[in-house]
């Protein structure tokens, strides 16, 4: 049994390291490449979500090197996503694969649950062996976004930006490779450090909140990279959404960690008075609150056609006027060419930077 | 009081039931007119770009409410309408989205209407409802018991060949005919909003009897039957109505009268991405088209498609014979 799962930023490495932890033969996706994209908009359905492409894309490639079990979450709506894995296996099977799939139910169960579905995969494995391959992954994915993090700090305000990036690119793929916890904490310490020495620029950059659905958010291939295109021009991005956060609330029932969930409640009225699948209700929430710690600007991101982002994105202008921040919806797809992006982002930093500019000369005229 | 309920979404599905639990409150009930350019103009303007189409036309006809002389205007936030099924996140955000997107409204009563778990909530909401109206529980709990017991008439009208747009019609006193016995046998299948609003779908449902078919929806199917069929999927699909268009495409490709299947889609609607995709490889007897619409305005494409498929059925059948 060659087990292949779908691609979603780092959480690839955590369940890389979970699954062989579990000692099942894993073939993780290869990297999402133009190639990835072309067969998986080539099989899919047009008008499905961008995610569902790429997943397509990734199950083929991995079987092509050899994986005959696809592990896939399910889920119960409204989201289109709860459906994906029924329309991939139709898909795959219309193409003449021949493989096994498993899939998760219910991300939103509980920890129990989880476990013992997450064991029923292991064959040989006990309880305890079970419980360390999935504290190895959480400590793994924890080491990274810690990184991330320190990466979304540096980025724009350090000089030598490739230089960062590089540091940050190695250290992840090393953490990838690492064997046990003690080798995770000394590397992503050293990438810590040496992202810390980097020469910065003393200046206060412009934030940006960033939210949006979860995939797009997250799997930078996407997104083209949108936090790094943004962190370029020298400015810091806040990001809405952290997969530890995601898996704390949704898979583990808040055990692991404080809740990120429970708070938003407080922004979302009267903007949005009911959860509408997805991360709709959270794009609203997290939109209000980064207005409120006095961000620059919200983008927000998702694949086209989603369903509960289009609900959020109705609500953002009204949360713009009322909040006082500007904000701006980046819609994905299939196309690929970043210049159009790029110079939408570029616009989007001018006029912040201007607005900025236009408030503190009132300031200092009083 | 005057009530404003505007014609499109789930007008087609429940208004005899919203209809006659307002007027059992006491409330006049007023609906914007039937879907015209000027809707569908109003509505581009005012809804985003992203939204699907159908969802558009409701922001036209929320608009044209805004101009008359209203104390409400309801617009329900549909969660869900039966045990562990949604309809669509956009539905859920409704009233959300017109706050935020249309100036000048008049006060939303938009009452969660929430059938997944319990109706424990619902009721409650109803009786808030029943409150502002001044009226006591008995009366909203009986109008809204009389409302429920006239649409279930109008499903009863459903079995007779009508569609639940032509129920509705039907009970709220207009004359409807249906065309005399037809050569072909044609499933049509979609959401109810966008296939009975003549507008959205371009008069799809006359234009197929007017070309000599026989029109079935899912309404006048055996209810049973339909979710008996979509019961043989592995994952029950987990939106009302893309359940019933998948169990009915299934037990129309089952039926042996029925000549071909067309499914109405839209433009940028999730589920129909998903349940068109699994229905065009699950219907594999009848020959089946899916049709996408949007707000572009040029019938001539849609014509064309429909007649080269009937056309082309009628010469299978010819052949068959």
């Amino acid at each position: 049994m060659k087990i292949t799962f779908p691609a979603m930023g780092h959480m690839n490495i955590a369940v890389k390291s979970l699954l062989s932890g579990l000692k099942l033969d894993v073939v993780p996706p290869p990297p999402i490449s133009k190639r990835t994209f072309e067969l998986g908009i080539k099989n899919s359905p047009e008008f499905a979500c961008l995610p569902l492409k790429i997943n397509v894309g990734n199950f083929i490639e991995a079987m092509e090197q050899g994986a005959d079990t696809i592990v896939m979450v399910g889920g119960w709506g409204p989201c289109r996503f709860g459906y994906y894995a029924q329309v991939e296996r139709d898909i795959l099977e219309g193409l003449g694969y021949h493989f096994k799939m498993i899939v998760l139910e219910a991300p939103d169960s509980r920890l129990p649950d989880l476990a013992d579905q997450v064991r029923n995969l292991g064959e040989n494995v006990s309880l305890g062996e079970a419980i360390k391959a999935i504290r190895f992954a959480w400590h793994k994915l924890s080491a990274i976004e810690r990184l991330e993090r320190r990466l979304d700090y540096v980025l724009p305000r350090a000089w030598e930006k490739s230089q960062a990036e590089m540091l940050y690119d190695r250290a992840i793929a090393d953490i990838d490779a690492a064997e046990n916890w003690e080798q995770v904490r000394d590397l992503a310490r050293h990438a810590e450090q040496a992202l810390g020495a980097l020469p910065l620029s003393k200046e206060t950059p412009l934030k940006i909140g960033l939210v949006g659905e979860i995939y797009t958010l997250l799997e930078p291939a996407a997104n083209y990279d949108i936090c790094r295109l943004i962190g370029r021009m020298g400015v810091e991005v806040c990001r809405s959404i952290y997969l530890t956060d995601w898996l704390n609330d949704h898979l583990l029932g808040g055990l692991v960690k404080k809740s990120v969930r429970r708070h938003l409640r407080q922004y979302t009225y009267p903007y949005l008075n009911h959860w509408v699948g997805g991360h709709g209700w959270e794009t609203v929430g997290n939109a209000v609150q980064f207005a409120r710690m006095k961000c620059d600007g919200v983008i927000q991101v998702g694949p086209l056609t989603c369903m509960p982002e289009i609900v959020a994105q109705s609500i953002l202008p009204s949360i713009s006027a009322r909040e006082g921040i500007p904000a701006m919806t980046l819609w994905f797809d299939e196309l690929s060419a970043t210049a159009g992006l790029v110079t939408r982002l570029e616009a989007f930093v001018d006029m912040i930077q201007r607005k900025k500019l236009v408030n503190y000369e009132q300031v200092k005229e009083a | 009081m005057r009530v404003g309920i505007p014609r499109s979404l789930f007008y087609f599905y429940y208004f005899p039931l919203w209809k006659t639990f307002f007027e059992g409150l006491g409330a006049t009930v007023v609906t914007s007119s039937w879907t015209n350019r000027q809707t569908v103009e109003c509505g581009l303007l005012s809804a985003v770009d992203e939204a699907c189409f159908p969802i558009k036309v409701c922001f036209g006809h929320v608009k044209e409410l805004c101009s008359q002389e209203l104390d409400f205007i309801f617009i329900p936030r549909l969660v869900s309408v039966e045990n562990r099924s949604y309809i669509c996140p956009k539905f859920m955000g409704l009233p959300d989205m017109v706050r935020a997107l249309i100036p000048g409204l008049p006060e939303i009563i938009d009452i969660t209407i929430d059938l997944s778990r319990n109706s424990r909530a619902l009721e409650k909401d109803l009786l808030k409802v029943g409150r502002r109206f001044g009226k006591d529980r008995r009366v909203t709990r009986l109008a809204y018991n009389q409302g429920l017991a006239e649409w279930r008439q109008c499903i009863r009208l459903c079995r007779q060949g009508y569609t639940m747009a032509e129920a509705v019609r039907i009970w709220d006193g207009e004359e409807v005919t249906l065309p005399a016995a037809n050569s072909l046998n044609i499933g049509v299948l979609g959401h109810g909003y966008s296939l009975y609003d003549r507008m959205i779908s371009m008069n799809l449902i006359d234009r197929l009897r007017q070309l000599g078919c026989q029109v079935q929806v899912v309404e006048n199917l055996d209810q049973a039957l339909v979710e008996a069929k979509a019961g043989e999927i592995p994952k029950r699909v987990f939106w009302t109505l893309g359940r019933k268009a998948v169990g009915g495409a299934l037990l129309l490709d089952s039926q042996p009268h029925v000549d071909g299947i067309v499914y109405l889609a839209c433009f940028g609607c999730g589920p129909d991405s998903m349940i068109g995709e699994m229905i065009s490889r699950k219907v594999y007897r009848k020959p089946f088209m899916m049709l996408t619409i949007d707000e572009h305005t040029g019938e001539a494409g849609l014509v064309t498609r429909l007649e080269a498929f009937c056309d082309m059925l009628q010469r299978k059948k010819a052949i068959n014979l």
